[in-house]
Order: structure tokens, then sequence, then C-alpha cells
């Protein structure tokens, strides 16, 4: 070990990560009488599985009762008044947070920290034997579990167990076991036993939460499953004394620690013991145990099966048989052949054992003997796909480079495995091992995207903290080694440069960030608002640029705003945009503030149509006339003045004929004039607005014959000659279905036009026959196509007038 | 289901099942049932992607358009809004929310997915009203390109063209720049960029950009579109103001077809079974029928000129009642199965079959009327250039014979487009004749229309008649039936989008300098680099020798809308022998003359007087 410390648990708090994590200390006064106290201040030291010194720092905070590790590999310290503290690997203080009120004013006196299905979890036990969990320090919220009834005295012993995906507690009192849900349940559960307990002194939860270990005060070991359904093995200890520490041993057994003496107890009852020189801390793993001591960092685990096979004395297990045909076949014996011929069946097998055995193996050498093994064998398979082979060489160089004791990751293959190889590099990074990280990466061919880039990206944003290096370094550093890299966000950079306090270098980085979104929110972050405005204009995205002007709206003076985006026009027609949608009184004010007159008076026209009564909405159209003559629309001027003065005139009518015109048209005012039989007004008012005389005729007769008045539109069209021809009087006669009436125009249709007319009151034949006379075959061609093909005889009549017109020709 | 999209040579289906993808992800991140909660808008686009019972089988129990006021009763464990990010759908979202806590208590989960983007806005505006704590999730669902057909994809944004020239509010050409990069991770990026128009111009700056964004992360495809064109609505402004002649615009332009659906009169259909078309409503209601090229016929149908719709389908009816005689000549068992087997597709062809024919007598009842053609030889009088610089006598009779607005304002500035501009009494003239008889309230609408230049007074040369010389816009002999120019989508004039399509491949831009310096906005031509490694290989000597060279891809994107008529004018291009590239159309917005004048106009209703 890099250190010299006695790992003694009652002169240290020691929290030690699991998978090779690092190592906390830090001295413990809680034992010690107040006298012998020693009045500084505490250190905190933190180190790697080697022992080697990764950081220390003074604690400045309260009582500290006890010290763990995230999964994320964050330090976490629980103080007495139940609030959390949360340290990097670095010892630099991320961030805290309490277990809430009950917690502080009741004190905690005991504290789990634990992995929840949602990530790490904390139980604290306050002084009046309640306990208060937290399921993830990520999202903090504070489950208070059911009290024990009658309770008195502390419990003996707790743990926390992870069953159907949620935490449980399961608390020792007195004899009795009860097991808490979050969801306010308190069960007494009893574990079968041959003699009863009268007290439980020690709980242990093997590392996958399936099996479950008991010390009682009547010296039994109890192993059973977690839900305490089944029993493996009582084990009597013949000791009294309550173990320092009862952990698992992976999940194959179990191991309590008395003062020099480790037990290890398996399901079978067998056991044996280990002593101690010197205090040990244990920390349990999925596939062993770790035992910390002063001066070394041991691993005990039960010995994988794949070892077990080939290196076992006498074993025939055909892993075995290769090993031993390879070292044969480098002696240059013949008997090498005959192991292989011994094997040839099951030569896959063996080579799979091999392999495997490979990966168990801590020493490179042993290793390499067994992947040779496994070459070996490999030559005699014809088919045999070699992937398996390469990934655990990969594998075992990536573990033996992470073991080495400069690193002090000493991961076992199974751990690895469990781990995740994208974790392994997160926490080399984490360490700072950048350029093993990226190694590593290199090695294995991961993308740039998730590799390289990404760890370089972490390396940057590393950089930019370092202080006492000047900005241009810093930039060029990372500009020559990130330059030719794709994927790697500048803006987290530039975000670590801002955050260390470095604005003029986080800009400068800021500017290689291709992304918009990116970019943006960061610029605003640091308070370069306009800035942030252009390049979320140039972006074309928007809703950035939306982003940033509620920004600047919320942290400006009204004006400034204004004069700050008028000059962007693109901004300035989005919050246009948003008013129209939001705040028509600011749109006001904008058209106002920039004399866009049109579009002031359109709003006016637009409001006029929301006012209820004739005043207000007169004098909206006032103002809309006022816009429209500044801003010299001629039309629309005279427009609304129409408007205006039509509203009036519809106000008269209604008050002297007694019914409604308003909001109706010019054209629609008149027309009902017509159709009520109101004649002089209907004059009087296509004076006063002018109508054109055609549209006027049109509408005069559409009115009348609508009102059925035939005698007013015969009237009407001798009054003199229609300006629109008399088809038009012939349509709306038919249009209101009266043909006895539509005959009496005919006469007086251009010739041009006869046919249609004809055709249009149904008389077919007549049609026909002045198409015949006019000597027009396409008319002819007109009427065929109306004809169907019910009406025969006319059908054959007009195909011998078209025989004899083509004829005549 | 979609076995439509993925006849082409761009395979949409594999776009259609990345959002039907995402859209589950979306449902399954909320545990346990769910009541889907519409905005109208998007309940037809989100039916080409997702069908109702993929929904259900993902826990989508209930399905409610999102409306002011309470969601009816249920007993679901998650509400789950479906919306786009509009301010104006916010209210109503949190009065639901609001309504459904005090009923419910906090016993349900809220969700909200904006479709296609998160609005900062609308987010804020939940938080004004109080709601936007209670969602669990406050997510976007990135749908931006429907896919219609193989051919055709369209964002179906009805109010883009009106943002971005009245409101100059870009928000949805950033949404068709996602959409662009959503298909350039799909199918490759698209080496060679081409646009023509303003806004053309900022779509394209904007993709470059997004490009050097993303381009760590560009999947590495070889392209599979190779030219990108970008045409602005603005370019050619008159297209789509013309009466599509072809089958399937005529439906459009007297039916309406909604995200490839049309509604029609029930009594008029005799196709007796549904197995023709979609899913069958209520019987008294419209009927609905689905129309893409999932269904044979139509697909050979839809691009023809009307004139040709009735003699294809009587050669069409002649084969099938042919098809069905074999039976007579069927004798042995062989032959009677082999006969067998081919049944269903025939009963499915004859349905097919009788629904078109259906189809097209109410099209032609319609397209023969007086009001219909009158117009339409106004149209084309128009196009001519015929009298198009004095007051129009039908237009005049439209107006007073009060015949609806939309289709004054269309013939109107159909004129308009066609003579350069009125002089300035003329329009004065206009403008004051639909005012007095359609009302003070379309003051606005008038205005929007000047604004986009849709009317406008004579300035400058009159350019327009030398474009249509130079671009072959108007052309005399169209054979309707059997045609040879893409004029004959519109009997006569060739859209001039399409146009510009055409002459970029065949004989190139450069051409038509003068021309393309004519028309409004910038000239676009960009090339997106890509790595050597993923380009397409020249044609290599063995192709040139048996002198097949597979033609181009071209991408054409209509920025404001693009009509079925030139749609069909594409395809027509893609289809002839040697076309140097087949034409792959996606658009903000699928339109007609009459709801682009729609979405342009602004409608004011008056509140009713006080009486007091």
């Amino acid at each position: 070990m890099g250190w010299n410390v006695e790992v003694d648990p009652e002169k240290f708090l020691i929290a030690v990560a699991p998978y090779g994590g690092p190592i906390a200390l830090m001295r413990n006064d809680r034992n010690v009488p107040k006298a012998q106290r020693v009045a500084t201040k505490p250190f905190i030291n933190i180190y790697t599985s080697a022992g080697r010194d990764i950081a220390h720092f003074k604690w400045e905070s309260g009582s500290v009762i006890h010290l763990a590790w995230s999964c994320k590999e964050d330090l976490l310290c629980i103080q007495d008044d139940g609030v959390v503290l949360v340290y990097d690997i670095f010892g630099n203080i991320k961030r805290h947070f309490s277990m809430g009120q009950d917690a502080k004013d009741l004190h905690v006196i005991e504290c789990q920290v634990f992995n929840s299905y949602q990530g790490t979890g904390i139980a604290v036990l306050t002084t009046t034997y309640r306990l208060f969990v937290v399921n993830n320090i990520d999202d903090v919220r504070i489950r208070r579990l059911q009290a024990i009834p009658g309770m008195e005295d502390a419990p003996s012993c707790w743990a926390m167990l992870n069953r159907d995906q949620s935490p449980h507690a399961l608390m020792a009192s007195q004899a009795e076991l009860f097991l808490l849900d979050q969801t306010g349940k308190c069960d007494p559960v009893t574990p079968k036993m041959t003699s009863p307990a009268s007290r439980f002194l020690a709980i242990s939860v093997s590392f996958n939460n399936k099996y479950l270990a008991l010390f009682t005060d009547n010296q039994l070991l109890w192993i059973g499953s977690s839900d305490l359904q089944s029993v493996y093995c009582e084990l009597d200890t013949k000791c009294t004394m309550v173990p320092k520490q009862l952990v698992w041993c992976g999940t194959g057994a179990v191991v309590g620690y008395w003062e020099n003496i480790l037990l290890l107890a398996g399901p079978k009852k067998d056991w044996i013991k280990y002593t101690n020189e010197t205090p040990v801390y244990l920390l349990p793993e999925a596939d062993g145990l770790r035992i910390i001591g002063q001066y070394s960092h041991e691993f005990l685990q039960r010995v994988p099966k794949a070892i077990e096979d080939i290196l076992k004395i006498g074993s025939m297990a055909s892993g075995a048989l290769l090993y031993e045909a390879i070292k044969e076949f480098q002696k240059g014996s013949q008997r090498a052949d005959e192991y292989i011929r011994l094997i040839r069946e099951t030569l896959d097998e063996a080579v799979a054992q091999c392999i495997e055995a490979a990966g168990h193996e801590w020493e490179p050498s042993k290793q390499k003997m067994l992947l040779r093994a496994a070459t070996f064998g490999k030559c005699f398979l014809t088919d045999y796909s070699p992937d398996a082979f390469v990934n655990m060489c990969q594998m075992l160089r990536v573990l033996n480079a992470v073991r080495d004791y400069n690193i002090g990751i000493p991961l076992t293959y199974t751990q690895l495995e469990k781990l995740t190889l994208p974790v392994l590099i997160d926490r080399l990074v984490l360490r700072r091992h950048y350029c093993l990280a990226i190694r590593i990466c290199n090695y294995l061919k991961l993308p740039e995207a998730e590799g390289s880039s990404r760890i370089l990206a972490h390396w940057a944003c590393y950089k930019v903290q370092q202080k006492h290096v000047p900005d241009e370094e810093v930039a060029h550093a990372i500009a020559s080694k990130l330059d030719d890299m794709s994927g790697v966000s500048y803006a987290d950079i530039a975000n670590g440069a801002f955050e260390g306090g470095r604005v003029k270098l986080a800009l400068k980085l800021l500017d290689h960030e291709p992304k918009a979104a990116e970019q943006v929110p960061l610029l605003m972050k640091m308070k370069k608002d306009e800035l942030a405005l252009l390049k979320a204009i140039e972006s074309g995205d928007t809703d950035l640029v939306y982003t940033v002007l509620r920004n600047l709206r919320e942290n400006m003076p009204s004006g400034d705003f204004l004069m700050c985006i008028r000059t962007k026009p693109i901004a300035y027609n989005l919050f246009i945009q948003d008013c129209r949608q939001q705040n028509r009184k600011m749109l006001q004010d904008l058209y106002c503030q920039e004399d866009s007159f049109l579009e002031q008076a359109n709003l006016r026209v637009v409001d006029s149509y929301d006012e209820d009564s004739l005043e207000t909405r007169l004098s909206c159209l006032l103002s809309a006339h006022e816009g429209y003559s500044k801003a010299k629309c001629d039309w629309a001027t005279k427009q609304t003045e129409e408007q205006m003065r039509l509203l009036r005139f519809q106000r008269q009518l209604e008050d002297e004929l007694k019914d409604q015109y308003l909001d109706l048209s010019v054209h629609q005012t008149i027309y009902r004039l017509v159709l009520q039989n109101k004649h002089r007004h209907a004059e009087n008012m296509r004076r006063e607005f002018k109508v054109p005389e055609r549209r006027y005729w049109w509408l005069k007769i559409s009115a009348l014959a609508q009102a059925g008045d035939w005698l007013e539109l015969e009237k009407f069209s001798k009054s003199k000659k229609s300006p629109i021809g008399y088809e038009p009087f012939v349509e709306v006669c038919i249009q209101n279905k009266n043909r006895f009436e539509a005959q009496k125009y005919l006469s007086r249709v251009l010739p041009d036009n006869k046919v249609t007319c004809y055709i249009k009151t149904g008389q077919l034949e007549q049609a026909a026959e002045i198409a015949f006379e006019r000597k027009n075959d396409e008319e002819l061609s007109t009427v065929l196509a109306k004809c169907g093909t019910t009406n025969r005889g006319l059908t054959e009549k007009i195909h011998t007038m078209k025989v004899q017109l083509s004829s005549h020709r | 289901m979609a076995s439509h999209l993925s006849s082409g040579r761009i395979n949409l289906a594999v776009l259609r099942e990345s959002y039907r993808r995402e859209l589950l992800e979306c449902l399954d991140r909320c545990t346990g049932s769910k009541a889907l909660v519409w905005d109208d808008a998007l309940t037809g686009p989100f039916s080409l992607i997702a069908e109702y019972s993929l929904l259900k089988e993902h826990g989508a129990d209930k399905m409610y358009p999102l409306r002011p006021g309470q969601l009816p009763r249920n007993n679901v464990a998650n509400i789950i809004f479906i919306c786009r990010p509009k301010l104006s759908l916010m209210d109503s979202v949190a009065q639901n929310v609001h309504r459904e806590e005090e009923t419910a208590g906090c016993m349900k989960e809220f969700h909200i997915f904006f479709v296609p983007r998160k609005s900062m806005l609308c987010e804020h505006k939940l938080k004004e009203l109080g709601v936007h704590g209670c969602f669990t999730n406050i997510d976007e669902y990135c749908l931006n390109l429907i896919p219609f057909d193989y051919d055709l994809l369209s964002m179906e944004m009805e109010s883009s063209f009106k943002e971005c020239y009245l409101q100059n509010d870009e928000t949805s050409l950033f949404y068709t720049v996602q959409a662009l990069m959503t298909l350039q991770t799909l199918y490759g990026v698209i080496p060679n960029i081409y646009g023509k128009g303003e806004l053309a111009k900022h779509v394209v700056d904007m993709m470059l950009r997004m490009r050097r964004e993303t381009v760590s992360t560009e999947q590495q495809i070889t392209p599979q579109i190779d030219n990108l064109l970008i045409l602005d609505r603005m370019v050619d402004p008159l297209t789509p103001l013309l009466s599509q002649l072809t089958y399937e615009g005529l439906i459009d332009e007297l039916f309406g077809i909604q995200n490839t659906m049309v509604k029609l009169p029930p009594e008029n259909l005799t196709t007796g079974d549904s197995s023709g078309g979609g899913p069958q409503e209520g019987s008294s209601e419209m009927k609905k029928l689905t129309l893409n090229s999932g269904e044979q016929l139509y697909a050979e149908l839809r691009d023809k000129n009307f004139s040709a719709v009735g003699a294809m389908l009587s050669r069409k009816a002649k084969l099938i009642s042919a098809q069905f005689d074999e039976r007579h000549a069927a004798k042995t068992v062989g032959e009677i199965k082999q006969f067998v087997s081919k049944l269903p597709h025939m009963q499915a062809a004859r349905t097919s079959l009788s629904t078109h024919v259906s189809i097209t007598e109410m099209v032609k009842e319609r397209s023969s009327t007086d009001e219909f053609l009158d117009a339409l030889h106004t149209q084309q009088d128009f196009f001519k250039g015929l009298d198009t610089d004095k007051a129009n006598p039908y237009i005049e009779d439209c107006i007073a014979r009060q015949e609806p607005i939309v289709k004054v304002l269309r013939l109107i500035c159909i004129q308009c487009m066609c003579n350069n501009g009125f002089r300035q009494k003329l329009l004065d003239y206009y403008k004051r004749e639909v005012i007095q008889t359609y009302g003070f309230e379309h003051m606005i609408t008038i205005q929007n229309l000047e604004a986009v230049r849709l009317l406008k007074t004579q300035e400058g040369s009159r350019s327009y008649p030398n474009i249509r010389k130079t671009l072959r816009l108007f052309v005399e002999e169209v054979k309707e039936q059997n045609p040879s120019d893409i004029a004959y989508v519109y009997s006569g004039y060739a859209p001039l989008s399409v146009r510009l399509a055409q002459f970029l491949h065949r004989p190139g831009w450069r051409s038509i300098t003068e021309v393309l310096s004519l028309l409004p906005g910038p000239t676009i031509e960009e090339v997106q680099q890509i790595p050597i490694g993923l380009r397409k290989r020249k044609s290599s000597i063995t192709s040139i020798q048996s002198g097949t060279v597979e033609p181009k891809v071209t991408l054409v994107l209509f920025l404001g809308g693009v009509t079925y008529a030139e749609i069909s004018a594409l395809r027509f291009l893609s289809q002839l022998e040697d076309a140097p590239a087949e034409y792959l159309v996606a658009t903000t917005k699928l339109i007609n003359g009459t709801n682009w004048i729609e979405s342009i106009m602004e409608t004011l209703s008056p509140k009713p007087m006080n009486p007091f």
C-alpha cells in the first residue's frame, strides 16, 4: 500500500468504494472520551485503492457520523444534524442537502448508504429510532419509515435491502425482526431458527440482495435467503462478542471479523479461520471481498470455476488437459498431441475454458499461459470464431493497465463486466487519467464521439480550470488538441471556463462551438445577451431567438430593449409576431414608435370589429382613417371614409325603416332595400355611393327576381336600354324558377347569346333551330350535348341539321 | 398498408417507419392506459403515420379532440396532449388539465408532445396558466415531412406562407430545414442544391449551417438523392391560382383532398362495397375515400388531363369485362383454378373502376357548369395575354352576382399577374368593387394580397410576356389525350415552377439566366461536399455501352405550397423516355387556388351591436 495508515474502524471513519474505487479516511473522535480529544480539526484523506494519496482537506463543517461513496464515486459525508455534503474524488465540494427537518431536530445516530434501483440511497436513524430514507441522492425525496411499535431502545442492528425494486429496512428490536417498507408498512418477520435468539447483534445483506446473514447473542451465525424463507445453515461460532464487521464474500460465504480473526463460513457449515495482525476493513464485492489493511489490499474470493477446473490437481476437465498439452508442446514433447487427441471432441469447450480462466487470473504471466493454451487449442478447430479470444485479450490488456498501482483500480473480470467498459472509462476520466482513457478508447477502436473526443472534452474542461495558465495558452492548447476532433462540445468547455471565472477564455472557446443551441444559452448565462441574440438570429432557430428576447426583456429597461432589437429585423419581426398573439397594446405602441402608419391603421380596423357600439367603432375607423392618410394610402383612406359614411347611413336606415342594415356591404344594403320594395332608398343610396351602373342593374334585377316582383322587373327592363344585355334577365328568372317570365326577355337577347338562353329556359328544340338558322355547327353541338340520352327525336334532328350544314359548305 | 410508399426510387416507407418508431417510443414513455388529446390539425397527418389500431396496441384507449373546457369522463392513467406549438392551443390544454385535476384529483399523469418541436413561448404560456408543473413530460415529437405517396412529401403547415410573407416569421422554414436534415440522415447528404427565391435562399443558408453543426454525427451513407431544387412559391405565384385540369387536381378543386382523403357525397357513389376505398363512416355522412398510388387504377388516372379520363375508364372497363369473360374459356380444372386465383384482384379492380366512374361523373357534372367553364375561359384568355389591361366583364359580372369572393379574388389576381400588375386606376376600381360588394371586412385581406404582391400596380418593364415566351409557358397545341408537354395539366399553360425544374436538367439553368434574373429573389447553386468514398461513381464504361444511364433523383421542395397539377407535371417529366431526372416532391403544404387564397385572407366578423 502506498500509505501508512492503521486502518482501524475504532479510530477512523472509513469509506471504501466498490469496484476498486477510492478510499476515504477521517479521524473518528466519537469513541474517544471528550477529555482526550485532539482540539485540531480532522482531515479527510482520499486514497486510491492502492493507497496512493489523491487529495486531503481539512474538515471545517459539523460532526460527521458516516462516510461513504456514491455509485458515481462522490464522497458523501453525513453529519449528525442530517446534512449530507457531497465531494468529488478530489475533495472539491459539489453540493449538500439535508435529510429533513426531523433528522435535523432529532439528530442522527446511525447511517447507512445503500444501492437502490434509482441510484445511491441513504438511510439515517434518529435518536427516536425512526428511519428516514432517501432512495436516490440525485433526486432527494425523504421518506419516513414506520416506527416499530413498542421499541424503547436503539435497534441492536439494522440493514437496508432491496426487494421488489424498492428499498426496505430490516430492523432488529430485541428478539424480533421487522421489515419496514416505504408505504408505511411494518411487518414482523421471523427467521426459522433451531434455538430462538433473544437479540440479533449483526445483520448483513449480500451484494446482490438475495442472501442474508444474522448473528445472534447465542453465538449463532444464521445464513439464509433475504426473504427469510429458506435457511442454508446455522453455525455456532462460540464467540460471544459482537463482530466488528459481518459481511458477505461474494454470494457464497459470510465473513465475520472479530479482533484479529476473520471467520469465513460457507452455507454448508464449512468454515476457515484467518488471523490478522493489524486491523483491517472489509468491503464486499459482487464476486468476493476486499480486505483493506495497513500494508496490503487483499481480495478474497472463491476460486472461479474455470480456474478450478484447469488448475486443480488431477483435474480431468478438457481445459486442464489442453493446459497440459501446451506445457508439453513447449517442452517439444509429443505428448502434447496425445492430450489433444484425448479432448478432440470437447476441444471448443477446452478453449473457452482456458479463455475464461485467463480472465480470472491476476498474474499476466499466468494469463499469457492460459491464453497460449487457448490459441494452441484453436489451431485444431476449423471454424472457431475468434471473437471471444480477441475480446478477452483486449479486456485483459485494459484490466492489467488499470490494475497498475499508479492507476489503482484493481478490478476483476467479473466486476468489469458488471461495471461495463464505458463506466470504467468514465472513472478513468474522473481520476484525470485522460491519456490512458484515450489510449484505451483508441485501442478498442471506440467511435470518436463516445471515445476520444468525449474524453478530450473532459480534459479541456479540466484544463480551463487551471487558473495559473494564461488564457491564450489554454485556448491554444485546447484548440490544437481538439481541432481535428469532431463532436467535441466547446460549449461544455466554455461553461467550465466561465464557472472558473474566466469569461474571456470562455468567449474564445465558445466561438469554436458550431451548435447555436449550445452557444446561445451559455452566452446568456454569461450576460452577453446581444451576442446571444446575434447568434440566435444567425441560426434561424426562432425558438432560440424568442428565448433570448424574453431574457432581454426581463433584464433590460423596456426602452433599451426596443432600441436593441429595432436594428435586428428578424428579432424585431419575431417580437412583433409574439405581440400580435399576446400583447396587442405593445403592438400598437411599437407601430406607433416606428411610425408604421399603415400597420397602425390596419390594427385599428381589426379593432373596430371588436367594438359593439357604433360610436366606438366609428372612432376606431376614424383613427384608422388618419393612419391611412398619413401612410399616403389614398385608396384605403377613401374606403375607410366611405365605410364610416355607410355605417352612419345604415344607422339612419335602421331608424327610419326599423330593420337591420348594419354590417352589410353597400351592395348588400341596396339589395335588401330593393328586396323590401324600398326603391327610393335604394336609388338614393346608389347615387350616394356611386355604384357602377352595370353592377346596379345586376343587383336590381337579381333582387327583383328573388322578391318575385315580376311587374317591377319588366318595368325596369323597359326603363332604358339595359347596359348588361337581356340574358341576365332570362338568367334571374330561371334561377327563381319562372320560365314564363323568362320568355318575355328572350326576344331581346343578342343573337349571339340566344342559343344559350334557350338552352337555359329548357327550350332545346328552339335552341337547335336558331343555331341551325345561324348556321353555327358549334352551337348545335352544345345543344346536342344537353340533349342527353332521353331525347332521341331531337338528337336525330340535330344530327340531320349538322349533316345539312356541312353539305352546304 | 404503406406499400405505396416504397415503390419509388427513394423508399419513403423507411421515413414513415422511423416516424412510427419514434411515436411509439414517445407513447411507451408513459406507462399505463392513455387518452390522446389531439390538435385537430394533426389528426389527418398522423393517420398517415400510425393507424388507430397501432396506437391502441400501445395503450391509447381514448382519443379526444382538443377543445376548451373539460375532457369527457375517462379513467385512464395518462392524458397525453399532442399539439402544434401554437399559443392559441395552450388555453385549451390548460383548461383541460385544470378541470381534470378538479374532478379526478392528482391521480392522473399529464404529458404534452409538441409537433414538430417544443416552443419556449408555449412552455412559458403553460407556466403563466399555472399548469406547467402538472406535466410529467413536456417533449417534442419531430414529425415534419409526412410521406403522402412514393414521390410526395408534405409538411401540411397551413399557415406557413402567411407567416413567412405577411408576418415575417420564418419558424416554419426552420422546421423545413430540420425536415431536410432528417431526410439527409436517412437518404444521405444531397450533393447539389439549387434554388430560386428569397425564402429558398434562407432555407439553403440555414441548411448549410445546420450541416456544419451536425457534421460530426453525420451518417455515412451514399447519397440516394442527387439534387435538391428549392422553389419559393413567390417565384411562381400564378400557377396555383389557375384551375387544375388533371383528374386529381380537379377532384381537389371541386371536393378538396385532405391528407390523401377526399370526402364525397355518398348518394353519387355506386361502389356498393367500400373495399375499393378507405374506411367507411356512417352512411348518411360524406363518404371518405383514400386516394393514393396504392390503388393501381388511380395511379394511372390521377395525372391525366380530365378529358382523357373518360376514354381511359372505358378501356379499363372493357379490359376487366374481358378478364371476367375468360371464365368461359376456362375448361380444365387447372385453368379454372388459375382463374379463381385471379378473382380477388379482378374484383378489387372492378370496385375501383366503379368508384372512379362515379367520381368522374361527379367531376364532370360540376366542371361542365357555366360558372366553371366561363371562369376557365377567362383564365385562359388571361394567360394568353388577351385584354388583361382593362376591367374584365366576366369578373365584373361575378362581383355583381356576388359569387364567392375567393373565386373573384382568384381571377383578379390571375389577371394582375398576367398583366404584370394593374394600372393604379384599374386596381383601385377592382378593390373598391370588392369592398363595396363583399364588405369592408375584406380590407385587411386586400392589403394582405397586396403585401404578398398577388395584387400590385404596374412597375418597371413588362417582364411577363418575355418570361412566358422563353419558358414556353403558353403552348398552343396540347394533345390532352396523349400529351407531349407538361402544359397539358392546365390545357395549354405550362406551370413556370415545373418549367424551372425541367430546364435545370435540360438544357441547364445557364441557358435561361436572363429569365432567372427577371424572376423575383436570388438564384442559388450550392454544392455539399461528400466524402470521396460515398460519392456515386461516374457512370462506368459498361453503362455507357449499354446506354442506360440511370436518371438522377431530384427532390423539388416547394416553399409555400404546391398543387396537384404541378406534381402531375413533374411525374410526367419523370416518366418521359430518356428523362434526365426522376422527381421527388416535397412541400410545406398541398394547395389549390382556393385554399391558398383563403390562407392569405383575414376574415373579420363584426361583433353584434349592443342594442342599448
